[in-house]
């Protein structure tokens, strides 16, 4: 019997698998909740646990707020990295992945994309909670402008990191272990950065955090798309 | 189309591949069989391009691993032990994923065909975490004919599967058999192996012990060789 | 059992010669300082264990880089010796900071932006070590830890660029007034001498105990493959 002759082969575009990666992760994710469910909760009772360990008054509250509101994301952050590379890892499904024809980076960018919208819902959760719990004003465009940066960063290296983390046999205390020393320059300057809006301090002490935040993203985006095909070869 | 020259695969100091050679001509069926731990998994990830070989060359339909292993992949359809599915999304998403990351024309249509085609079309909109072990199977060598690869590797497919998987899996076989895809399938089923194949192959000790033309085969016979070759004869 | 190669035996001799000197140079050259007293000694090895530390540091991501590039693994034996002194060392300048602290600031820990970045690139170089012991195929363990050591090597100056502007804003610090927190002093001339020679002598520690640990290394591995050679018997 003749040979029937294959359809062309055809690459999809960057764009086009990174945007395959995010919707997969996305969908499957909207459909269990655990993901999220688990940050959900998570991030309230930090929150909660927070109120009982500080004396919260009105007068300490203001220049807490900021410091309490980031632990409580890097920590809940670490739950998000760590069963978002796990899903993969755990049902062979990387594999898969990287069987396709698509650029390693691709993978990277659409998990990093997936992983910051997750964050993001978290955060969108937890400042009005926070904000009526507390009866403080947390929606300030500046303020919501440092959490994004800050998460991107966090973000940024927390994938790269969960993606090596997966494979270790201690997996999930690992993760902290690694990421927690890399990202304190974005904890430090987002927190520092969310006080200055939120005590309504001047630009001059507000830019030079922003600066470092701007710095650390770049750098460490551009240093993860460089390095992300290492870190999946086998 | 696929060639392969003094492959050696090391895990830190332990060899598993040692100087494998093996040839596959456009077209051909082998089968693979093997002793457990005779690094058929091993072999099957390197030609899969997930695993790079410590030394040797390897080329698919002229390219090389893993330099040009990009080229390779969309012409490369896999079926491993894990069904590399996701368990949240329903049948026809997961397919509808692959097919945008293998950039699949008429993608819709061709999911729809590919469903038929492995008796999955009723159970489309159904999560995959609700699939019996022989769905998901199906549902994988869906997922590796998608974009209608001109090599396929299956690692050891019938494992698991009750009787009429296993028999839908054999007409998908021979279907892509008919269309004139290089298959390489590594399995524990001689006499399967032998009836589907058009040559079957024995790795041992990390290299390929004996190679069986179809032809010149008598598949009764096949059990008593095999045994020979392990045993070291 | 292999013979310890010449240029290490001189090494070494070299290595014990300079220490001694050092000593010498930092116990009774070196003037007594005006302020601090006799406590003040200490700064010259606790500055060598926090330039060795750095040192350390920058071979293993250099080390890192090369073995990304080349997959000689040779390169990963150099970048894991290296962070093992670099782990010792950094230590040795966390606690001889320490020890300076109490009695010249009444104070056992400063949030100097020199303490706290030597103690977060203690935890990444611990950090190194945890990711390495979890992962067993030994290439992988290698790349992931050359990558750990890039990441890691970039956020440290970030950090202390960080914690430098936190602390030239808000110079309210726990235990000392001092925003810089250094105990600052003038070094004469034979101070200066006792210091430079402390860091070239510690720099030649550092070569030579990882001369010592790559040959471990390296023995280590030969028994592993003797070891793998007998068990495969003739297979």
């Amino acid at each position: 019997m003749a040979a029937e002759s294959a359809l062309p082969a055809r690459r999809p575009s960057f764009v086009q698998a990174v945007a395959a990666v995010v919707w997969k992760d996305l969908a499957a994710e909207f459909r269990s909740r655990e993901l999220l469910g688990g940050m959900l909760v998570f991030a309230l009772l930090v929150v909660l646990i927070f109120n009982f360990a500080l004396e919260l008054d009105v007068r300490t509250r203001s220049t807490v707020t900021a410091g309490v509101l980031w632990v409580t994301f890097a920590f809940a952050g670490t739950l998000g990295l760590n069963r978002s590379m796990a899903s993969e890892k755990d049902r062979g499904c990387l594999d898969g992945l990287l069987l396709a024809p698509v650029d390693r980076s691709a993978i990277y960018f659409g998990k990093v994309i997936a992983n910051l919208a997750f964050m993001l819902i978290v955060e969108a959760f937890v400042l009005p909670v926070y904000g009526l719990l507390y009866n403080v004003s947390l929606l300030h465009p500046g303020l919501l402008g440092v959490i994004l940066l800050g998460s991107v960063g966090y973000v940024g290296v927390g994938t790269l990191l969960a993606s090596m983390a997966v494979q270790a046999r201690t997996r999930d205390v690992l993760l902290p272990i690694l990421l927690f020393p890399v990202v304190l320059p974005v904890l430090v300057a987002a927190v520092k950065a969310s006080e200055g809006f939120l005590q309504g301090l001047g630009s001059a002490d507000i830019l030079p955090w922003v600066n470092i935040l701007l710095v650390y993203d770049v750098i460490f985006l551009v240093v993860a798309w460089l390095v992300y095909d290492y870190v999946v070869e086998e | 189309m696929i060639e392969v020259r003094r492959l050696v695969k090391t895990f830190g100091l332990k060899p598993v591949l040692r100087g494998l050679d093996f040839d596959v001509a456009p077209g051909e069926f082998v089968a693979l069989l093997g002793p457990n731990g005779a690094g058929k998994t091993t072999f099957l990830r390197i030609l899969a391009s997930l695993s790079r070989p410590t030394m040797g060359e390897v080329r698919l339909s002229g390219y090389r691993l893993p330099g040009q292993a990009a080229a390779v992949r969309s012409i490369l359809g896999v079926v491993s032990h894990q069904p590399l599915l996701y368990g949240d999304l329903t049948g026809e998403e997961n397919l509808r994923f692959y097919g945008r990351l293998y950039n699949v024309p008429s993608l819709e249509a061709r999911l729809t065909d590919v469903l038929r085609m492995v008796g999955l079309a009723a159970r489309r909109r159904d999560l995959v975490r609700q699939y019996s072990r022989g769905m998901q199977q199906r549902l994988a060598i869906g997922r590796a004919v998608l974009h209608d690869p001109e090599i396929m590797l299956f690692d050891e497919p019938h494992t698991g599967l009750d009787q009429e998987a296993s028999q839908m899996l054999d007409e998908v076989l021979r279907q892509v058999a008919a269309r004139g895809r290089t298959v390489v399938m590594t399995s524990h089923d001689l006499l399967r192996s032998a009836e589907l194949a058009t040559r079957v192959d024995v790795l041992s000790r990390g290299v390929i012990a004996a190679s069986y033309p179809r032809a010149t085969l008598e598949p009764a016979a096949l059990p008593a060789l095999y045994r020979e070759v392990i045993r070291g004869g | 059992m292999e013979p310890m190669p010449r240029g290490l035996k001189v090494l070494n001799a070299v290595t014990g010669v300079l220490f001694v000197i050092a000593l010498y140079l930092v116990w009774f050259y070196a003037p007594r300082e005006a302020v601090m007293g006799e406590v003040q000694r200490v700064f010259y090895f606790h500055v060598a264990a926090g330039w060795v530390g750095a040192l350390a540091f920058i071979v293993a991501v250099v080390a890192g880089i090369a073995y990304l590039r080349r997959g000689d693994h040779r390169w990963d034996r150099v970048g894991l010796a290296s962070v093992e002194i670099g782990i010792v060392f950094t230590l040795i300048n966390i606690l001889s900071g320490s020890i300076w602290a109490r009695p010249v600031w009444n104070t056992w820990w400063t949030w100097d932006p020199r303490l706290v970045t030597a103690t977060v690139m203690e935890l990444v170089y611990i950090a190194y070590v945890m990711l390495r012991q979890g992962i067993e195929d030994p290439e992988r363990r290698a790349r992931y830890g050359a990558i750990y050591a890039i990441v890691g090597f970039i956020s440290v100056p970030l950090t202390f660029l960080s914690i430098r502007i936190f602390r030239t804003i808000h110079p309210v610090v726990i235990g000392s007034g001092d925003p810089t927190a250094q105990g600052a002093f003038d070094m004469t001339p034979k101070m200066l001498t006792a210091f430079m020679f402390s860091l070239l002598t510690f720099t030649f520690v550092y070569a030579t105990l990882l001369w010592h640990r790559l040959r471990l290394e390296a023995l280590n591995e030969r028994v592993e493959r003797r070891k793998i050679e007998l068990t495969a018997g003739g297979a």
